[in-house]
């Protein structure tokens, strides 16, 4: 109503008087996030107390075992690679309005590929082809793995939350069975895979601990944000998130650009797998899953798919998942409170959501 | 249907509105307006789109709160907190945009709203559907899915879904838009009877005809203000021409005569050139609650307005989007300016120059959430000069869209404003410079002035008469009949997905149209 009967004014002149109006957007999304965070820690708080630890002693812990030891800050950095690379693939994903939630057996695919395979390729090429290789070979393990979900939605419409929850049972369950059976490191009486050489793997930052698979990770998933922002194709595949009928209508392929929104989101959870195994871990055991893929779309919900505010919502659940696993072990805290708090803040922040829509329709309509 | 005598209460407001002020930021929408609304009348609301009228149904069921003044119900102060209340106050509202559950049935929707822990009554709701459509004359397909019925049967539910609810008084928002000739003197009709029964109705419309023709009472607002009333006695002492003519000049204060009447098209018609649209024996196949079509052959001409006409939801639909690629042909043939189309997708019959404006422009024309800016480039995204090697060039989209939005007039705060946020008349003009933008051969037109005020359909028709003077050919679906005679040099009629007739407009076109219509013979 208000544009309606608003005066015709020069667009352009009225862009440029709208960044007053982008940075109240900007401060107030900041309030809308770190808001609801700082009210989920409370609740939080309440909780420990109740369990009868007290709260500051806890948060205390988390920050300085994941932020300010030297250690911990190493650590958390490196929890980020493959945190970063799941999160690049959640956010083409749900941008583009499909939640693929198989990350984690995705993950674990490709993981398993790239253990088995990188020891073999390290033997026969130099060692910076053998792990692009193995980068390459897991990602088109997930790929692969992510074909049913997305045929199905492509050509039948079948829900994909379903079909990719429950590929990711059949993923987490495959990449076991090929652990124990095809990819089993025979010198070794836990079942493993063959272990690749620290002097083989992603090669460390400087001094420290920190895994050079972070600046591959913060580089796929600035790679993504620019893609989904600022290309053609990333608009594309916006424009099937935010309206399937206009897509068609528009005469954009879905089909098509489902398979690949699946096959790109995927991909990147396979290069996941592959950068903790190659970076870090070095081989696979046996019934190892440690379900990054679920922890991380909280992160991308809070981020609200933006790929910068991504990269610091993975560093926080990043050092919350350092310190709570240092915490537990000290305070007695199950590992697990993390993810309770995680869901705490995702709570308060659908209430806070709930509200503001409410205060700005009031205000509006 | 309202369970109470009207001789007792007749005379008296239902609903009264005293000084009524509503403000938004940057604009006063209602300025100190005064209504009664009372049994047994048709209170027509009459005014352009952004003068207000939605604002006053807000307040009315319950949406918005009044900043002043304030709302009677009965003669007592009250005010209404919630659409629920109004509803309990006996305030039923058909709003312009539809309020139906697509996944539900017909039934389920209108069962919608009872009380949780009964099992729904559906025999009780077949009956009473049963007694009111009966005398609506209108069929209602209950157990059909709300997503496969045409947006001209959704607005038949949400009026019967009004009436199910014991309304007194029934809120019409552009309720005729959508309905056919035949359609829209049935709801008149009914709106008599349902007023006779001392219902009291409130009918938005921007059609002066209706207005004069079903009203007992007509105010006219604008700009948020109520600039006029003609009450029954008067109304009654006027004839049909001398209201709309006291109307126009309530509302536009310019001419006398009928705006909406239009001129006939004076055209020479170009009968040597070439057919650009060529189809035959298109066939779709139909889906469970959409007639499919059969054996559709026409030849448009360059310069050619070819007009369908027919009830809604007979077809029209289906043959927009068979046209344009969306919806597969079981059979038949497109031609192009010579050139076979049929197997091509989408995106390529645009490349060659087929455009398809859609009436549904929200839900497929345009991506809401986006900003204007994006919606004139939906259908090329990826192409030269806005994206470069697939990446976007901000300040050659800016240029271009800042060029369209003066060029079609365009009423935008900026170019970043969500597209949805526009007036329906806006959001028409993004489509327009869209898919009239270079390289069109032929357009194709569905629905094109349907929810739009008179000055909005006005810039529409004339933009429509000079994509054919430019030498385009154009294909106009409307349920509008005027529009159709006004504007068309061939009408064909479809009826049951299949073209029964094609009339040339000349004189006695109107005549024969309408017995095509009905099924009789031209």
């Amino acid at each position: 109503m208000s544009i309606d009967t608003a005066p015709t004014v020069s667009a352009t002149a009225l862009d440029a008087t709208s960044g007053a109006a982008t940075r109240r957007d900007i401060a107030h999304r900041l309030l809308m996030t770190l808001g609801p965070i700082f009210i989920a820690l409370v609740i939080a708080g309440c909780i420990l107390l109740a369990v009868g630890v007290d709260p500051l002693a806890y948060y205390g812990f988390v920050l300085e075992k994941g932020l300010f030891s030297p250690l911990g800050i190493q650590q958390t950095l490196t929890r980020m690679a493959p945190l970063l690379f799941l999160a690049a693939g959640l956010i083409v994903a749900f941008r583009a309005g499909m939640w693929n939630l198989g990350g984690d057996g995705q993950f674990l695919l490709g993981a398993v590929t790239a253990a088995a395979s990188a020891p073999v390729f390290v033997q026969i090429m130099p060692a910076w082809l053998a792990l692009f290789c193995s980068f390459l070979i897991a990602m088109v393990v997930a790929m692969i793995w992510s074909l049913v979900p997305a045929l199905l939605r492509a050509y039948q419409g079948v829900n994909e939350i379903i079909t990719t929850l429950m590929m990711t049972f059949l993923g987490t369950s495959l990449a076991n069975v090929l652990v124990k059976l095809a990819f089993r490191d025979p010198n070794t009486t836990v079942p493993q895979t063959r272990t690749l050489p620290v002097e083989d793997r992603l090669p460390r930052l400087f001094e420290t601990t920190i895994t050079s698979g972070l600046l591959l990770g913060l580089a796929a998933i600035v790679i993504v944000h620019l893609v989904m922002t600022r290309t053609a194709f990333g608009l594309k595949l916006r424009i099937v998130g935010a309206n399937p009928r206009a897509a068609v209508h528009s005469g954009l392929g879905v089909p098509g650009l489902t398979v690949a929104v699946f096959a790109i989101s995927a991909g990147l959870a396979g290069l996941a797998g592959a950068v903790d195994i190659i970076g870090v871990q070095g081989n696979v055991r046996a019934d190892w899953n440690p379900a990054y893929g679920l922890a991380v779309i909280p992160a991308v919900f809070l981020a609200r798919m933006n790929g910068f505010a991504a990269i610091g919502f993975v560093f926080l659940l990043s050092v919350l998942s350092i310190g709570g696993e240092s915490a537990a072990r000290r305070l007695g805290v199950p590992n697990h409170f993390t993810l309770v708090l995680v869901s705490i803040v995702l709570i308060v922040l659908a209430v806070a959501e709930y509200f503001d829509h409410r205060y700005s329709q009031s205000r509006r309509t | 249907m309202s369970g109470f005598s009207s001789s007792s209460v007749a005379g008296r407001d239902i609903v009264a509105l005293e000084g009524v002020t509503k403000r938004f930021p940057g604009i006063v929408a209602n300025d100190s307006v005064d209504l009664s609304i009372r049994p047994g009348e048709v209170h027509v609301l009459l005014g352009e789109n952004g003068a207000g009228k939605s604002t006053l149904i807000g307040m009315l069921s319950g949406l918005q709160q009044p900043d002043e003044g304030r709302i009677l119900v009965d003669g007592k102060p009250t005010p209404i907190t919630s659409p629920r209340h109004a509803l309990a106050l006996g305030i039923g509202t058909v709003f312009q945009h539809m309020m139906l559950v697509p996944t539900l049935t017909v039934a389920e929707n209108l069962l919608l709203g009872g009380p949780w822990w009964q099992r729904p009554r559906t025999e009780e709701l077949a009956a009473r559907v049963a007694e009111i459509t009966g005398t609506l004359g209108i069929t209602v397909k209950l157990q059909a899915k709300v997503s496969e019925l045409s947006l001209g049967e959704q607005q038949q539910v949400e009026i019967l879904r009004a009436m199910l609810r014991n309304s007194r008084l029934l809120i019409l928002d552009e309720s005729t838009s959508m309905l056919t000739p035949k359609g829209i003197d049935e709801l008149g009709a009914l709106m008599r009877r349902l007023v006779e029964q001392g219902l009291a109705i409130v009918f938005i419309t921007h059609k002066l005809k209706e207005a004069a023709a079903f009203g007992d009472r007509i105010s006219v607002l604008k700009l948020g203000r109520k600039v006029g009333e003609i009450p029954p006695e008067r109304f009654r002492a006027l004839g049909e021409q001398e209201i709309v003519a006291e109307i126009v000049e309530l509302m536009f204060g310019k001419q006398k005569d009928d705006p909406e009447a239009v001129e006939r098209p004076v055209r020479t018609a170009r009968a040597g050139a070439a057919p650009l649209l060529q189809v035959a024996d298109l066939a779709v196949a139909p889906t469970d609650n959409a007639p499919g079509l059969s054996s559709i052959s026409f030849d448009i001409r360059p310069g050619e307005i070819l007009g369908i006409a027919g009830i809604d939801g007979n077809g029209q639909k289906q043959l927009a989007e068979a046209l344009a690629g969306q919806r597969t042909a079981t059979s038949g043939s497109v031609r192009l300016d010579g050139a076979a189309i049929e197997t091509l997708s989408v995106g390529e019959r645009r490349r060659r120059g087929l455009r398809y404006l859609t009436d549904d422009r929200l839900g497929e024309g345009t991506v809401g959430t986006f900003p204007v800016s994006i919606n004139f480039f939906l259908k090329q995204v990826g192409a030269a000069p806005f994206w470069r090697n697939g990446v976007e060039q901000r300040a050659e989209i800016d240029k271009r869209a800042t060029q369209l939005v003066r060029e079609y007039d365009v009423r935008t705060p900026s170019l970043k404003t969500p597209v949805a946020r526009l007036s329906g008349g806006n959001i028409q003009k993004v489509l327009l410079a869209r898919e009239l933008a270079e390289g069109a051969k032929v357009v194709i037109f569905n629905k094109p002035t349907y929810g739009l005020d008179l000055a909005n359909t006005l810039a529409s028709r004339q933009r429509i008469r000079d994509t054919a003077a430019r030498g385009l050919a154009v294909l106009l679906i409307s349920t509008d009949l005027e529009e159709l005679l006004g504007m068309c040099d061939r009408i064909a009629v479809i009826a049951n997905g299949a073209l029964v007739g094609t009339v040339e407009n000349v004189d006695d076109a109107r005549t024969k149209v309408g017995r095509l219509m009905i099924g009789l013979a031209a």
